[in-house]
């Protein structure tokens, strides 16, 4: 097993490497350079300090230097400078990092604690009109469009009743509150942020875990667990649902680069300080080393990802086994 | 006697109260909304927006606007220019410490000038500097400044906001740590940056002109425009810019009418079309002309900005004095504009609709940038405006860089549909000199006038206001006969303000030009600590 993770990690070098390349490749050949949000269209800055700027961030080096003099800073663990702010981008990175994982952690939690149950409960009764209840159910989550949900639900709850403030994590007197005050304060905050972003997942859990589960219903050890005379209940909480988790194993190793990725939408509407917008924002001002920075770090996550998938996999079913 | 005495005693005691009571009360915090985060707190480094406004009241400059646009002196308690127009000096103030307590002085001016021509600092800002041929300090509190040749627009650019030399003197202003922990002059201290939250500000106590009364300053950073907007009406933030349609049609319930007062002024830009001159048909001055009478500028400002902006007759700010007011907008003449067509040879022989020369027919395509909705529209109406005269528009909407790169800076357009935003000198140089057409520079339509060509030079070496005016009026004058623009509105800016907040002036600079001196009566205040 051992000798398994350490071959599949040295595979995973050339691919990151080609990931990088490609990725630099694109981004330095799309239209537009860094300088230009800055200085275009401004009369009062010269030819000349334009090319300045292109000099002092290194751009006026043909493509593939640029790229070895990124690829040796990246070999020390340095991502660089962010071209709009001067900040080293591992700290822009870092910084951003906690909000968006926090609250993906907690959907995730709630997608898993709402999602699991939904699709047993529908597996059992299948067909039924409960199952194409919570079908349609999720399906509206799945469909609705983000920003809409979010924007009816800030009006009315932020807006008309005044219960939850409408955007942000903290409230501007945050520095001032007491410690459990300040966790009350960023609870009141994520409540909405956290709801949009699970229930728009909860279709793809609860739809995963429902085929698992009739698949393994009809499965004969269900049928000899019945025979002996199990409860109903232990039937399908203890021979069915241990077996039927077993994918939801794998989706929980693939979504690992989503919980740091965040989404634009999401976080602009909530104005949340997350990754999803940090990375939109250096698109648009085409901050070559953030997007690198970002990029590189998700492409990992990804890779390791799937890495984490397969060796749990193994790990859970007794009947696979890497060699 | 007697009564005469109560008399005075009375007026004399009411006047106490009166004085007492307009005192207006320290106190509160204003919450700006916005949609931009700012970049960095080095002002020379500063070109957006969001780093602007903050950079504004963190620092001053030696000069600056007053409310109706004319050059005051901030850090600089006077000035005097010489003769010639080639030195200038500086009587800078004595009274003024920075945040951190250090006196301030000639020499960070100095390190300011410096900064500015160092060629290893990125700033936007060095072309003004450039045309400096020797700084010199006099003594602690005088500066004289040497130009290479006269330049009045010089002058303003010293309302540049002034860096302190003790801090910032030996280190990179790329890499410093003060770009996110300024210390400066100005109304307001920085207190803290939370990427992606907020900044906030709290008042300098010791402010040269006096303590501001308003103690916190919050700008929070909301990226999107409806959040923006429901946190307005959730009383979330105090002051954003309104849209056009949210001015007109989302602000008048009662709920806006009672809590929060809008204003509406000029911005500091104007919407244009412009031609390309090297392409014949547009060099004939009469289709120009034409094309001025055919376009009716009231209908687009009604559409697009529903109302909320004025036409535009020339590249100057309305309210200011270089704005020549005796240019008035032509009125809509489609007939005019047909019998100014038919004067320059476009007829309709086939009758098609369509006029024709030479057996061409008179269609062009407007390209512009992508992302901007008012432009578009703008278009779409001059559209059919230009098709009842006979003229056929196409409309090409392109992303903002390759716009830039592959058809403003080649030329490969038959007219263009921009915008400028207009600094407050007047000097305009870089966009009309015939010397200003290479690629990359910005007179990009091509447009070349030798009388506008000397006046530009002039309004460049004249520094008395009276005189300048005339110059640009004279300007304003022949840009709008001559049409290399086709000039079409100013909009209006829009900032909505909680009613709260007492003391607010519209001037021709806007409304921030008294921040300092705005303020909230005691009982209104929302954020006490």
């Amino acid at each position: 097993m051992i000798k398994y993770i350490f071959r599949r990690l040295i595979g995973l070098i050339p691919l990151l490497l080609g990931i990088t390349i490609i990725t630099f490749a694109v981004i330095h050949l799309a239209p537009g350079k860094p300088t230009d949000m800055e200085t275009q269209f401004n009369p009062k800055v010269s030819m000349e300090a334009r090319e300045r700027m292109m000099t002092l961030y290194g751009l006026d080096k043909p493509i593939h230097i640029q790229y070895k003099d990124w690829l040796i800073r990246l070999l020390h663990l340095d991502f660089g400078i962010s071209f709009v702010d001067s900040r080293p981008v591992m700290k822009k990175i870092l910084e951003r990092i906690p909000v968006t994982l926090g609250i993906s952690l907690a959907s995730i939690i709630l997608i898993l604690l709402i999602g699991i149950p939904i699709g047993v409960s529908s597996a059992v009764r299948e067909g039924g009109f409960y199952d194409r209840s919570m079908t349609v159910f999720v399906f509206i989550g799945f469909a609705i469009p983000t920003f809409w949900l979010s924007l009816i639900l800030m009006d009315l709850i932020g807006v008309r009743w005044g219960i939850l403030p409408v955007s942000g994590i903290k409230s501007l007197e945050f520095e001032q509150f007491g410690f459990f005050e300040k966790i009350f304060d960023i609870a009141r905050h994520l409540v909405l942020p956290v709801f949009v972003s699970a229930f728009g997942g909860l279709a793809g859990i609860s739809r995963y875990m429902r085929s698992n589960m009739t698949n393994v219903l009809k499965q004969d050890y269900i049928r000899t667990a019945r025979a002996k005379g199990l409860r109903e209940k232990d039937v399908i909480y203890k021979h069915g649902l241990k077996n039927a988790l077993l994918p939801v194993v794998t989706i929980l190793g693939l979504s690992v680069p989503g919980l740091i990725g965040g989404s634009v939408i999401f976080e602009s509407i909530f104005s949340i300080p997350g990754m999803g917008r940090l990375f939109y924002e250096s698109v648009m001002t085409r901050d070559y080393p953030v997007i690198m920075g970002v990029l590189v770090i998700g492409a990992s996550l990804t890779l390791l990802g799937n890495l984490l998938a397969d060796v749990s996999y193994a790990a859970v079913d007794p009947r696979i086994k890497y060699e | 006697m007697k009564i005469k005495a109560v008399f005075t005693k009375t007026v004399f005691l009411f006047f106490i109260l009166l004085l007492l009571g307009f005192r207006p009360d320290y106190g509160d915090s204003i919450v700006v909304g916005s949609i931009g985060e700012p970049r960095t707190f080095i002002p020379i480094l500063a070109s957006d927006s969001a780093s602007g406004a903050i950079c504004g009241l963190v620092y001053n400059g030696l000069v600056k606007y007053d409310k109706d646009l004319k050059l005051v002196g901030d850090l600089a308690e006077d000035w005097d220019v010489s003769e010639d127009g080639l030195e200038i000096i500086f009587h800078l103030r004595k009274d003024v410490r920075w945040h951190d307590g250090e006196l301030f002085t000639a020499r960070d001016v100095e390190f300011t000038y410096q900064s500015l021509i160092d060629p290893d600092v990125p700033t936007p800002y060095s072309g003004d500097f450039k045309m400096v041929e020797q700084f010199e300090v006099i003594d602690d509190h005088t500066a004289r400044v040497i130009y290479k040749e006269p330049f009045s627009p010089g002058l303003s650019s010293w309302g540049m906001n002034i860096m302190p030399r003790h801090l910032l003197e030996g280190e990179d202003l790329i890499n410093t740590k003060f770009s996110r922990d300024p210390i400066g002059t100005g109304a307001y201290k920085f207190k803290v940056w939370k990427t992606g939250e907020r900044v906030e500000l709290v008042s300098n106590h010791d402010y040269f002109e006096g303590r501001p009364y308003i103690n916190r300053y919050i700008y929070r950073i909301i990226p999107d425009q409806a959040t923006l907007f429901l946190e307005l009406r959730a009383e979330g933030v105090d002051y954003i810019s309104l849209t056009p349609l949210q001015a007109s049609r989302q602000t008048t319930t009662r709920f806006f009418n009672e809590n929060f007062q809008k204003f509406n002024f000029p911005s500091f830009g104007y919407t244009y079309m412009g031609y390309n001159l090297k392409d014949p048909r547009f060099q004939d001055i009469r289709v120009r002309q034409a094309i001025n009478y055919a376009v009716d500028k009231q209908e687009i400002i009604r559409g697009v900005l529903l109302g909320l902006g004025r036409a535009s007759t020339g590249p100057f700010i309305p309210e200011s004095w270089a704005y020549n007011k005796d240019v008035k907008p032509l009125e809509h003449d489609p007939d005019k504009a047909r019998s100014l067509l038919a004067e320059a040879g476009w007829k309709d022989k086939d009758g098609d609709g369509i006029l024709e020369k030479d057996g061409m027919k008179f269609s062009f395509t407007i390209i512009t940038n992508q992302g901007n909705e008012q432009r578009k529209m703008t278009i779409e109406i001059m559209q059919r405006r230009l098709k009842e005269v006979g003229i056929d528009v196409k409309i090409k909407i392109i992303e903002w860089s390759v716009f830039v790169s592959e058809f403003i800076n080649k030329r490969r357009f038959d007219a263009v549909l921009l915008g400028w935003g207009l600094g407050q000198d007047p000097d305009m140089y870089d966009i009309w000199h015939s010397s200003k057409t290479k690629e990359g520079e910005f007179n990009f339509v091509s447009y070349s006038n030798s009388e506008i060509d000397k006046l530009l030079l002039d309004g460049r070496q004249t520094f008395d206001q009276e005189k300048r005016a005339k110059i640009y009026h004279r300007i304003h004058e022949i840009l709008y006969k001559e049409q290399p623009y086709l000039f079409l509105y100013v909009p209006d800016s829009l900032p909505i303000i909680h009613k709260r907040f007492k003391g607010i002036e519209v001037g021709a600079a806007g409304i921030g030009h008294n921040f300092i001196k705005w303020n909230v009566p005691k009982n209104e205040q929302r954020y006490i600590r």
